[in-house]
């Protein structure tokens, strides 16, 4: 799938901005004033920064509020949906702590279970695709919400839920790749299945359609960097999990956490570039392509 | 509205031949000149007459060559565009509502109006049957001719999809795949109409019939094998040739 700059800087920056605001909806840290104020700046600027950015790569952007409509059959609705739903508790319950000093904490779990709903409807646009074998997954779901919920934590400063949580994801990340390596041919799709000539012997694409290229194979078949896939696949691992992980052994002082936050930001970026550039669109087939 | 209609009432859909199609695009052209001019936004080009052109079509003609383990390689043309699957993945992924399938035909259409262009739905769909317009930002597809199949002002035998219309050869059928006593479903039982990767489960309407065997030349005589050869050696010019070249 080509790698979107939009929706990588959507899903890293709504992701950590959800996590984040979590942890600020359970309590964790508990914070009022200006104290506050600049926690949920932060986490108010990631996710809606997030939402923002995911407006890019729609071809008629001025039509979003239709998007709100099909809560009921579709993940990317659902999504839209939660995101607001989210934020707007959340604001209310920021809105309390940092003007009015006082916080009402039954509002601040109800934000924070949207916030988790959120990340998991952000993952869910993507697990629940059986064209893409490697998305469609229950890993997919699962690492979204640990990055998100650890890189939230990170941001938080709770360097011990941070640290446990990027830890599961480290494991979680490489279940996700060892069994995603085999996940296409696990489900059986080929040249013979799509053009359902299989049964008469072995079915090789002989000529495109076109000689030119076409929205299908930009958006689709993307093969550009994935010859470095396994290069790429340790510089994320280094910077997402191992680097933070070292961070906070070795202190849990703020100059390190933020240098913790940082590398695992980048590796973020850099797994998710991977997460669209490795995945394999069966439509890839009928064009002898993966 | 992007949820999937229980049952529809007709399955309006294609039947190809992959036996007789020749491969020659005619399809391809006369669906790209009737769409681009009446249902929804046009199809566009892009630097079409530069060195990269591209454009959106609705049907487009793969060709796929298939080497059987005994006998030779066969070379196959594959028309393809959107299936109109009763399982349409397409449709329910959808945020806007604006794709959705017809319950009184099964059509698969998009409302361009309410499409975000978010492309979610050519995500979803396994066969590459969805092209995002690059000039009006909005989702393409097959509509099955939707304005000519019940269009009255066009004469009975052009109330067909242009593609089926065009088709020289005869590989284009259009029907009800969900009467079975219709034409096209009763070529679909005679054939063995297939669907395409029934593994994501997508139940497509349209159907392929696979090709037909390739004819094997009878031998005359079934004792042939075993004669002796009748053909002797040259006689004449040709013969002094043939032995003087042999000396050289």
């Amino acid at each position: 799938m080509h790698p979107a700059g939009s929706v990588i800087v959507f899903t890293v920056a709504s992701g950590l901005g959800f996590g984040l605001l979590t942890w600020l909806g359970i309590g964790v840290p508990t914070l009022k004033g200006w104290h506050a104020f600049w926690y949920y700046a932060v986490a108010f600027g990631l996710a809606g920064g997030g939402l923002l950015a995911s407006t890019f790569h729609l071809g008629n952007p001025q039509r979003f509020l239709k998007a709100f409509s099909q809560w009921r059959s579709s993940w990317l609705s659902r999504e839209g949906c939660l995101a607001v739903a989210s934020m707007a508790v959340m604001g209310v319950f920021a809105i309390c702590s940092i003007f009015m000093g006082s916080i009402w904490q039954p509002l601040g779990y109800i934000g924070a279970a949207l916030s988790v709903l959120t990340i998991f409807a952000t993952s869910m646009i993507y697990a629940q695709l059986k064209t893409v074998p490697r998305w469609n997954h229950w890993t997919t779901p699962c690492l979204f919400l640990l990055l998100s919920l650890g890189g939230g934590a990170l941001l938080a400063l709770q360097t011990w839920s941070a640290g446990i949580l990027i830890g599961l994801a480290g494991v979680v990340q490489l279940l996700a790749w060892y069994l995603g390596d085999n996940q296409f041919k696990r489900r059986g799709s080929n040249t013979g299945t799509a053009t359902g000539l299989g049964f008469r012997g072995t079915v090789r694409s002989f000529e495109s359609p076109h000689t030119g290229n076409n929205y299908l194979l930009k958006e689709m078949v993307h093969k550009v960097g994935r010859k470095h896939a396994q290069k790429l696949r340790v510089i994320a691992f280094a910077l997402m999990i191992v680097s933070p992980l070292i961070c906070l052994f070795i202190s849990f002082s703020i100059p390190v956490v933020a240098v913790a936050l940082v590398l695992h930001i980048l590796g973020i970026f850099t797994q998710r570039w991977l997460f669209f550039a490795e995945a394999e669109h069966v439509v890839g087939l009928y064009y002898g392509k993966r | 509205m992007t949820t999937l209609p229980q049952t529809t009432d007709k399955k309006l859909g294609l039947v190809i031949d992959l036996d007789t199609c020749v491969g020659c695009h005619a399809c391809v052209v006369s669906c790209k000149g009737w769409n681009t001019e009446n249902y929804g936004a046009p199809l566009s080009d892009q630097d079409a007459y530069g060195a990269d052109p591209s454009g959106t079509f609705l049907n487009r003609v793969h060709s796929y060559e298939v080497t059987p383990e005994v006998g030779p390689a066969q070379l196959i043309h594959f028309p393809k565009s959107c299936l109109h699957c009763d399982d349409a993945p397409c449709v329910t992924v959808c945020p806007t509502g604006a794709s959705y399938k017809r319950q009184e035909d099964g059509i698969v259409l998009v409302n361009e109006d309410a499409c975000i262009g978010c492309g979610l739905c050519a995500w979803a769909c396994p066969y590459g049957a969805r092209e995002m317009d690059q000039a009006a930002g909005v989702m393409k597809k097959c509509t099955l001719c939707v304005d000519r199949i019940y269009n009255e002002n066009l004469p009975e035998e052009d109330r067909v999809p242009s593609c089926v219309r065009t088709c020289p050869s005869g590989a284009r059928h259009f029907g009800d795949l969900g009467d079975e006593n219709s034409d096209v479903s009763k070529l679909v039982v005679e054939r063995g109409g297939m669907d395409l990767m029934p593994e994501q489960g997508t139940k497509p309407v349209n159907k392929y019939l696979p090709p037909r065997p390739k004819d094997v030349v009878p031998e005359f005589d079934i004792l042939a094998p075993y004669l002796e050869p009748v053909a002797s050696s040259q006689k004449g010019f040709l013969s002094w040739l043939d032995k003087a070249l042999e000396k050289i």
